[in-house]
Order: structure tokens, then sequence, then C-alpha cells
């Protein structure tokens, strides 16, 4: 079962407005070498293309592990706003 | 909400918000829990299992209530150690488990979420869903309240952290940092549909009854954590947790780990027939006694995972949170009775909760961690090793029983040493 059928099991509240960002590219691209928010994310929220980062914010099961793998603190990681985000059924 | 306030904001309506909001508006203090989620449980994830005793204490007889989420008593409880294509298999199971008060349950948490927080607004507490706490309010140096996403501002008395692991409200209020990743661990879990009888003939259940499945070894691949099953009423509990920094070191994937575990032979026959109702992720304190924060500061407490109140080794969190959240309230009974929220009063959360199991267990598992992670080979080796063993012995296959025994002591010797297996199970001895 791929991540993207995994995810398709949830069910969220879009929010508009990113609950993620990264705080500067540069520690990204410049001395962040293992990357490790594109593994340990367990939805996959984090991909690089080339230098570009892409925040599938909208993907996010609000686990809050990014904050605390990124070495660099470059991860600025809030919860969505009240009733927005990830709807578990079952937990 | 503006210039209302109240005796207390309980911030999260999990075990420990909800146990600290029934205890007090019980005694008739003015109460309001403030939740993210739409509704509670929404943003959580449990194994899971639940102790009776701790809740027990709260709402009495609860398993008598019809309405009470909990899937299954549990009467059976089996340990594997794993390697890639075999295990060993411990466990136990009673009669006397069957017998009420029962020794856990079962539980999925968004209905028993539900189903408790409901017993918090029966005892008088005000639930406000969809409402997250985003800073705190201080005057004088102390905390008077809370403000919210939308820029509300609610005053009280005393404040309750029970928001959960990673506590952004112990943060605000400066009285602990943010986790590192080798403070937690990261557990992915599906929920996996079964027909009701399908669940009793696998798992060899009379009709009612549940088992936990816990899972060591090769499942891991490397990491530390473990992996567990178990029976819900017409669903299964498939996850695994393993130590963020672990995950961070291995770059293995969450997800993909838990797809291996589904499809290791011993895992992929448990489950087979069955099928994936939900994908889920959650942090779990692990940091223990080492990494709990003060307890309390001039006009707030911190109870449950926001304080690391989690015992690993027995799988137990919510019960913590529940006797800690009930103990939070009777400290700010008390506190509310002398009329001062003040750290001096406020300390005396800490004496109660030394009184319990909870520091005591906190305390006797403080360095567990520590202690596995010397000895790297108890997930790398041993585990492997117990297979083969027990492989070698039970195979008959026309060889003398000598021989066999033989190939054991030798495969020992050539992984990890007599003298050094003795030395690992006398370095061992404390951690259960
Ligand atoms: C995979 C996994 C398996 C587990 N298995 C077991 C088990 O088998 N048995 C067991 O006893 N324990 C288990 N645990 C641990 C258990 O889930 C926790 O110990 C327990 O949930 C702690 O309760 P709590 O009330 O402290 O925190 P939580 O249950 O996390 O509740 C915190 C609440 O606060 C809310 N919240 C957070 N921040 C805010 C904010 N800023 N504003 C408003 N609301 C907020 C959250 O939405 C949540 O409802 C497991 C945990 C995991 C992740
Ligand atoms: S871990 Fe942090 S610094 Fe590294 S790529 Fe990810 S966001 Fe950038
Ligand atoms: S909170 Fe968890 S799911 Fe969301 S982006 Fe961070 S690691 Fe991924």
């Amino acid at each position: 079962m791929s991540l993207e059928d995994k995810l398709g099991l949830l069910t969220y509240k879009s929010d508009t407005q990113a609950h993620i960002h990264i705080v500067s590219p540069k520690p990204c691209i410049e001395i962040c070498k293992d990357k490790p928010c594109t593994t340990a994310c367990p939805a996959d929220v984090y991909r690089w293309e080339g230098d570009k980062i892409i925040v599938s914010y909208e993907n996010c099961i609000e686990c809050g592990a990014c904050r605390m793998v990124c070495p660099f603190d470059n991860i600025a990681c809030h919860w969505p706003r009240g009733g927005f985000g990830v709807k578990y059924r079952f937990g | 909400m503006a210039d209302e306030k109240v005796n207390c904001i309980v911030v999260g309506a999990g075990p420990a918000g909800v146990s600290a909001a029934i205890t007090m508006a019980r005694a008739g203090l003015s109460v309001v829990v403030l939740e993210r989620g739409e509704y509670p449980g929404a943003k959580n994830v449990q194994g899971a299992i639940l102790y009776t005793q701790m809740l027990h204490e709260i709402i009495p007889n609860f398993w008598k209530d019809p309405k009470a989420a909990i899937e299954r008593p549990v009467t059976e409880q089996r340990l594997w150690v794993m390697s890639d294509d075999s295990a060993i298999q411990l466990g136990f199971k009673s009669d006397r488990w069957l017998k009420e008060p029962h020794n856990c349950y079962t539980i999925v948490r968004v209905p028993f979420d539900q189903w408790y927080a409901k017993k918090a607004e029966e005892a008088g507490a005000t639930l406000v869903c969809g409402m997250t706490v985003s800073d705190v309010i201080r005057a004088n140096g102390r905390i008077v309240g809370v403000k919210t996403h939308d820029g509300e501002q609610l005053l009280a008395d005393c404040v309750i952290a029970a928001d959960g692991v990673n506590s952004m409200v112990a943060q605000m209020a400066g009285l602990r940092k943010e986790l590192r990743s080798d403070e937690v661990a990261l557990g992915v879990k599906e929920i996996l549909a079964m027909p009701r009888e399908k669940i009793e003939d696998r798992f060899c259940l009379e009709r009612g009854e549940g088992a936990t499945n816990e899972m060591l070894g090769k499942v891991t691949q490397g990491m530390l954590g473990y992996a567990f099953l178990y029976t819900n009423k017409e669903t299964l509990s498939l996850g695994i947790g393993c130590k963020l920094s672990d995950f961070q070191r291995t770059r293995v994937k969450p997800y993909e780990l838990l797809e291996a575990l589904k499809n290791h032979p011993i895992v992929r026959r448990l489950i087979a027939g069955s099928s994936s109702l939900e994908y889920s992720a959650h942090l779990i304190p692990e940091g223990g006694y080492h990494s709990m924060p003060p307890l309390y500061a001039d006009g707030i407490l911190i109870a449950g995972d926001a304080a690391q109140m989690i015992n690993p080794t027995h799988r137990e969190g919510s019960n913590l949170a529940m006797t800690a959240g009930k103990l939070a309230g009777e400290t700010v009974i008390e506190a509310k009775r002398r009329g001062d929220f003040s750290a001096r009063t406020l300390s005396l959360f800490r004496k109660k909760l030394e009184a319990t199991y909870i520091i005591k267990d906190l305390e006797d598992h403080k360095d567990v961690e520590e202690k596995v992670q010397k000895i790297p080979e108890l997930i790398s080796v041993y585990p492997d090793l117990l297979c083969e063993a027990a492989y070698e012995y039970f195979t008959v296959d026309g060889l003398p029983k000598r021989d066999h025994q033989r190939r054991i002591i030798a495969r020992i010797r050539r992984q990890r040493g007599m003298f050094q297996l003795l030395k690992d199970a006398f370095r061992l001895r404390k951690v259960i």
C-alpha cells in the first residue's frame, strides 16, 4: 500500500493558510546534506526538486516530528488554526 | 470569551485534560477545556491499551456504562521476538483477567475521547472544540490566562497544560524547551477492519475477549522501538514506534517501516483478509524522568504527555495522564480553597505525584533506554540468535540432538560469546 493510498484514507479540513514554513532556504541548500525532513516525515510533506523545496502542508498529519529532526531549526511548524487539519476517525 | 474569568482553563481534551476537568467541575469550580481538534480525539493516536484502575478511580465501574467506548477486555498478552522469517512467542493468558474489574481494555481513541469528554461536560465543565491555544497571558510574572488562534483572550486563576507531547503551552510558559529527537519516539499506525468472529477465531478468543501482541527484533530495522497488534471489536490496531533520532539516523521512512511490518510473514498471516481504514502518526514522549519539565509555576500546572509522563516499557501513558490530570485537578481545588494559585501551593501537585506509582515508576525506569542502547546487539543480534537457536532445537532432521546443541553454542560464540551473553543478561536484569 503506497503512502498516497494511506493518506487517501484520511479526512482533512484544509486551510488555505499554511501552518508550515521553511524559515530560510539558505541552510537547506547550502549546509543541510542529509535533509532529514524528507525521510522522517510520515506524510512526505517535504520534497526537494532540484534546489526547490515543496511543502505539501495539506498532507500534514500533525505529528510534530519535522521540527525536531531539522538540524538547523529551519522549520516553523505550528498547529493549524483550531478545527483545521487532519480529522482522525479512529486515532 | 473576552473578559471572562474562570477558575481553571484546561488546554487539551485528552485523558489528562478531561480527568482534570471532571475532578474540578465536580467540586464546583468553573472550568473551560480548550481543544484544537474539531472534536475530542480528532488529533489523537494511541495503540491502544487502557489500564482499568486509573479510570475506575475517576469514573467508578465505567465498564458498566453501555455507552463507554471500550473495545475488548484483554485476556491474553503475547510478546514476539522476530527475525526476518521466524518468531519466538512468549505469552500469558489468564481467566482471572476475565473477572471485573478487568486489568485493561483495548480502546480506539476517537470514540473513547468523545465519550470521556462528554463526562467532563456532564460534570459541568465547558468544552470548546476547534480552538487552538496560541499563547499564554502573563501578569506580574504569573500565568493568568491564554490567547487563542483567533486572538481571543480568556483569563483564569490557573491554567493546566494538558496539550500532549511537545506541549506548546509549557514552552510558551517558559517551562520547557522544544524536545530533542532523542527524547521522543515516532509511532505510525493503521486501523484494519476485520469481522468480529474472524478476530476471535484468529486470536483464539472467546466472545468479547481481547489480545495484545508486541513485537521486537528485526521489525524495527535496527531502531530502538517495537511493533504492536491489538484486537478491537471489529478492527485491529497495527503500529510501530521507534526513536525519532533513529529514524533520522537510519533514514528509514516511517510508512515504509509500517508497510514492511504488514508484509512480515508472521504479521501478514495475522492480518490476512483485513482492509485498512486509517493511517495515522503521533509522537510518544520517551525522555522519561530525565526530561520531565518543572511540573508547576505561578498559575500553571503541566500533566500527562506534556510532562513526559510515559512508561514505554509497559505501554503506559493514558493511565498516567488520567492519574496526573486528576491530581492536578485536586491541586487546583486546594489552591482555590486557600485562595492562592502561586507555585508554593501548586507544588502540592508534585508531592501528590510522588505519593503515587507515577514518579516511582518513572524513576525506576529512568535508565532503561540508556541500558538497552548500550547493547545494540539486543536489536541487531539477539532476535536472530534466539530464532536460530529455536530453529535448531525444534528441527528434527536425523542429526543427533547433541549436534544441534553444538551448533547453537557455536553460533552464540560466533555472534556474541558466552561471557558477553552472561554480561548482557546481568546488565539487563533491572530493565523489566
Ligand atoms: C502509537 C502510540 C501508541 C500508544 N500506545 C499506548 C497504549 O497502548 N497505552 C497507553 O496507555 N498509552 C499509549 N500511548 C500514549 C498515550 O497515547 C498518551 O500517553 C496519552 O494520550 C497522553 O494523554 P494526554 O492527555 O497527556 O495527551 P493527548 O492525548 O495527546 O491530548 C492532548 C490534547 O491536547 C490537544 N491540544 C494540543 N495542543 C493544543 C493547543 N495548543 N490548543 C488546544 N488544544 C491542544 C490535542 O488536540 C489533544 O486532544 C501511545 C501513543 C502512541 C503515539
Ligand atoms: S532538515 Fe531543515 S535544513 Fe535540512 S532540508 Fe529540511 S528544512 Fe532544510
Ligand atoms: S508535523 Fe509530522 S506530518 Fe506534519 S510535516 Fe511535520 S513531520 Fe510531517
